[in-house]
C-alpha cells in the first residue's frame, strides 16, 4: 500500500496554517485517490538566503527527497515561508516533475501579503488549488492551457483566484491514467 | 503544442540552469541545458532550439554575447534572450544590437519569463503556419497541378514552366472563365519568386481615379479622404508578382502610367513627389483582343508591345473537351470534402451532358455546374438528371447543320483542319479521333492542301 504523505514543516504553528493543512489532506485525499499519512518536517533554516530573505526550495525539495519514506507515493511538504528558485524572485510551489516530493508556500497566498484584511475562506481556497497543482505536478502533468484548471500556469495572485480547485477534463483524465501507471 | 518547441537554457551555474530548465518544463516545453557557450553552439549544431536562454557572464572564452553570435551564424531565425544576474546599460545595448530578442535580470519575475516566451512562441506558431500555408498555396497553384490532357494545354503550361523564372511581361489572353489567374499563379509559384507576393489586381473593377490609387497608393492628403499614406499593389507585390486581370479594361491615362512602370520600374505614388523603385513581375491578362483594340486606337501599341513579351492563349473549353472529364472529377473531389457530401463519381449519363454542352462560362462555369449538381443530388453519384438545369441555360450543344452549299468534301476539309489544331498538329491522335488510319490523314492533308 502506498500513500500520500503530507507534510507540515516546523514553521506552521498558527491556527491558520494548521487549518490550512487540514484542507491540503482532505483535497489530495479526495482528489488522488489514496489514503494520506501526516509527517512531521524539520525546519528549512538551512535553505534561507540571507541576501534575499527568502528560502530556495530546490534544497528543500533535495532535503524531502533524502527523508521521503518508502511506502510514500508522494510527500507534499507545507510550509509558511516565502519560497525561490534562484532565476525567479519567487515560487508558489516546486515540485519534482513527474517526481516523488513537492513543497507548497503559504505565503503569498494570504491577503494580508498584499497589505489588505485576512480572509480565510480566500486563504483556504488558494491552499487547496496550489496543493493539486504542486501535487499534480509530481503526477506528470504539465500547466494546462485551460484558465480555469488547477493546472493553469499562476504567475500572479490574480491568475491562481481564476483557476478552480478542480483539475479540467482533460487534466483528470491523464492525472486517471498517470495514477494507473 | 508546446511540445513541439525546444528550448536550451545555457549557463554555468548548474543550479540557475536547472531551476529554470526545470519551471519551464513545468510549462509543457522540451527543454534541454548546457554549462557553457560551447556546450550550447555544439547543440545548437545539432538541433535548431526555438529560444535559447543565454547567461550574459559565463567563463571559457565564450560570454553571452558570443554564443549568441556563434547561435545566430547557424540558425538567424533563432529567438535569443539574454539574462545576466549583472545589468547595465553597455551590455543591454550590445546584446539587443547583436541580435538579442530580450534582456532579462535575474532573479526575474515569474509572470516577465511566462510572457516572453508565449509571445515568442506564439510568432513561431504563425510564422510556421504561414510557412505551411504558403507551401501549401504553391503545390495548390503549381504547374504539375494544373488539369489537362489537351496538347495546346500542355504547350501552354509547359511555356509557363520555362518562363517562371524570368522576369518577362507576360500577356494571357482567354475567354473569361478559362483560368486565366490560374495560370499566372502557375507562373508565379513556379518560378524563383514564389516565397514572395503574388498581388492580383482587376482592373474593370475599379474606376479611373480609385484604380490610380489601388495600383500606385497615395500620399496623406493626396485628396479627400487619404488620411493617411497607403501602399499601392505595385509596392506590395515588390519582389513577387503582379496580375493585372482584365488590362484591356485599363483607362488611357493608366496605360502611360503602367507603361511607365514597365519601362523604368518605379512609379509616383497619387499626390507623392518622391519615385518608388520596385522589383516586380506583370503579368497581365484580358479576354478582349488587345490586338484589335490596338487598331481601334482603344490601347496604346507601346504598351501592348511592352505586355506582350511573352503572349499565352488559353483556348475556351469547348475546344478542349477531353479535359471535361478530367476536370469534373477533380471538382466533385475537392467540393466533396468541402461540402461535406459523399458523391462518389459522375455517371456516364451526368458526364454526357457535361460533354455535349457549349461551356460559354468555361471552366469556372463547369465548376459552378458541378457545385450546384452536387448541393441538390440526393444519390451516391452525379446523374443525367442533376445537371437539368444546363438544358435550361439555352446554351446547350445544339444540333449543327452545315450550311447549304456545302459539299462533302468541303465538310472533309474542315473537319480535318479542326481536328489537326485541336490536337496541336499530332497526325496520331486526329486519325484516332477521326477514326480513320495515319495514312489515309496523310493522304487527305496532301490532297486539301491543309497546312500542320
Amino acid at each position: 500500500m502506498k500513500y500520500l504523505y503530507v507534510g507540515a514543516m516546523s514553521d506552521i504553528e498558527s491556527g491558520a496554517d494548521r487549518e490550512a493543512l487540514a484542507v491540503v489532506r482532505e483535497r489530495v485525499s479526495a482528489d488522488f485517490g489514496a489514503p494520506v499519512r501526516e509527517m512531521a518536517l524539520p525546519a528549512i533554516d538551512f535553505a534561507f538566503d540571507r541576501a534575499r530573505r527568502q528560502y530556495g526550495s530546490i534544497p528543500v525539495l533535495e532535503m524531502l527527497t533524502r527523508i521521503c519514506p518508502d511506502d510514500a507515493w508522494k510527500l507534499l511538504a507545507v510550509t509558511g515561508h516565502d519560497l525561490f528558485i534562484p532565476v525567479l524572485t519567487f515560487v508558489y510551489g516546486h515540485a519534482q516533475l513527474g517526481g516523488r516530493v513537492a513543497a507548497v508556500s503559504l505565503a503569498r497566498l494570504k491577503q494580508e501579503f498584499y497589505g489588505l484584511p485576512p480572509n480565510r475562506e480566500i486563504f483556504l481556497e488558494r491552499t487547496a488549488k496550489e496543493a493539486l497543482h504542486e501535487t499534480g505536478h509530481t503526477f506528470g502533468l504539465v500547466h494546462c492551457a485551460d484558465r480555469s484548471c488547477a493546472m493553469a500556469l499562476g504567475t500572479n495572485i490574480r491568475q491562481i483566484d481564476s483557476k478552480r480547485a478542480a483539475f479540467c477534463a482533460s487534466c483528470a483524465t491523464m492525472l486517471r491514467r498517470r495514477v494507473r501507471e | 503544442m508546446k511540445t513541439h518547441w525546444q528550448i536550451l537554457v545555457v549557463d554555468d551555474e548548474e543550479v540557475m540552469c536547472e531551476s529554470l530548465a526545470a519551471w519551464l518544463r513545468e510549462d509543457g516545453y522540451l527543454v534541454d541545458t548546457a554549462a557553457s557557450g560551447r556546450e550550447a553552439v555544439e547543440k545548437a549544431r545539432a538541433r535548431d532550439y526555438a529560444i535559447y536562454f543565454v547567461d550574459l557572464k559565463m567563463p571559457g572564452g565564450m560570454d553571452g554575447i558570443e554564443t549568441m553570435m556563434q547561435v545566430r551564424r547557424l540558425h538567424p531565425d533563432a529567438s535569443i534572450i539574454i539574462i545576466t544576474a549583472y545589468a547595465t546599460v553597455d551590455t543591454a545595448i550590445t546584446a539587443m544590437k547583436e541580435g538579442a530578442q530580450e534582456y532579462i535580470v535575474k532573479p526575474c519575475n515569474p509572470e516577465e519569463i511566462s510572457l516572453l516566451v508565449s509571445r515568442i512562441i506564439k510568432v513561431k506558431n504563425l510564422q510556421r503556419e504561414n510557412t505551411i500555408l504558403r507551401k501549401k498555396l504553391a503545390r495548390q497553384y503549381c504547374v504539375h497541378d494544373v488539369i489537362s490532357k489537351n496538347p495546346r494545354m500542355r504547350d501552354i503550361l509547359a511555356l509557363a514552366r520555362e518562363v517562371a523564372s524570368l522576369r518577362s511581361t507576360v500577356l494571357i489572353q482567354g475567354d473569361s472563365g478559362t483560368g486565366k489567374e490560374m495560370v499566372a499563379r502557375a507562373i508565379h509559384y513556379s518560378g524563383d519568386r514564389a516565397a514572395k507576393p503574388f498581388i492580383a489586381v482587376s482592373c474593370a473593377a475599379l474606376a479611373e481615379t480609385l484604380l490610380e490609387s489601388e495600383l500606385f497608393g497615395h500620399e496623406k492628403g493626396a485628396f479627400t479622404g487619404a488620411n493617411q499614406q497607403k501602399q499601392g499593389k505595385f509596392e506590395m507585390a515588390d519582389g513577387g508578382t503582379i496580375f493585372l486581370d482584365e488590362i484591356g479594361d485599363i483607362p488611357p491615362k493608366l496605360q502611360v502610367d503602367l507603361l511607365r512602370v514597365l519601362q523604368e520600374r518605379s512609379f509616383y505614388r497619387v499626390g507623392g513627389s518622391q519615385e518608388v523603385r520596385v522589383d516586380v513581375r506583370v503579368v497581365a491578362a484580358t479576354h478582349v483582343d488587345l490586338q484589335q483594340a490596338v487598331a481601334d486606337g482603344k490601347f496604346r501599341d507601346d504598351l501592348y508591345y511592352r505586355l506582350n513579351v511573352i503572349q499565352i492563349h488559353i483556348p475556351p473549353l469547348r475546344e478542349r473537351r477531353e479535359d471535361i472529364p478530367l476536370l469534373a472529377a477533380h471538382f466533385l473531389e475537392r467540393l466533396s470534402h468541402e461540402l461535406g457530401k459523399d458523391i462518389g463519381e459522375i455517371s456516364e449519363g451526368g458526364l454526357k451532358v457535361l460533354m455535349d454542352y457549349n461551356w460559354p462560362g468555361n471552366v469556372r462555369e463547369l465548376e459552378n455546374a458541378i457545385e450546384r449538381a452536387m448541393v441538390t443530388c440526393r444519390g451516391a453519384s452525379l446523374g443525367e438528371e442533376d445537371f437539368s438545369f444546363l438544358a435550361q441555360n439555352g446554351h446547350a450543344a445544339k444540333v449543327w447543320a452545315p450550311p447549304a452549299g456545302t459539299s462533302l468534301a468541303d465538310m472533309e476539309k474542315v473537319m480535318i483542319a479542326a481536328t489537326l489544331e485541336r490536337t496541336g498538329g499530332n497526325i496520331k491522335e486526329s486519325a484516332s479521333v477521326l477514326g480513320i488510319d495515319r495514312s489515309t490523314l496523310y493522304e487527305k492533308i496532301k490532297r486539301y492542301e491543309i497546312p500542320r
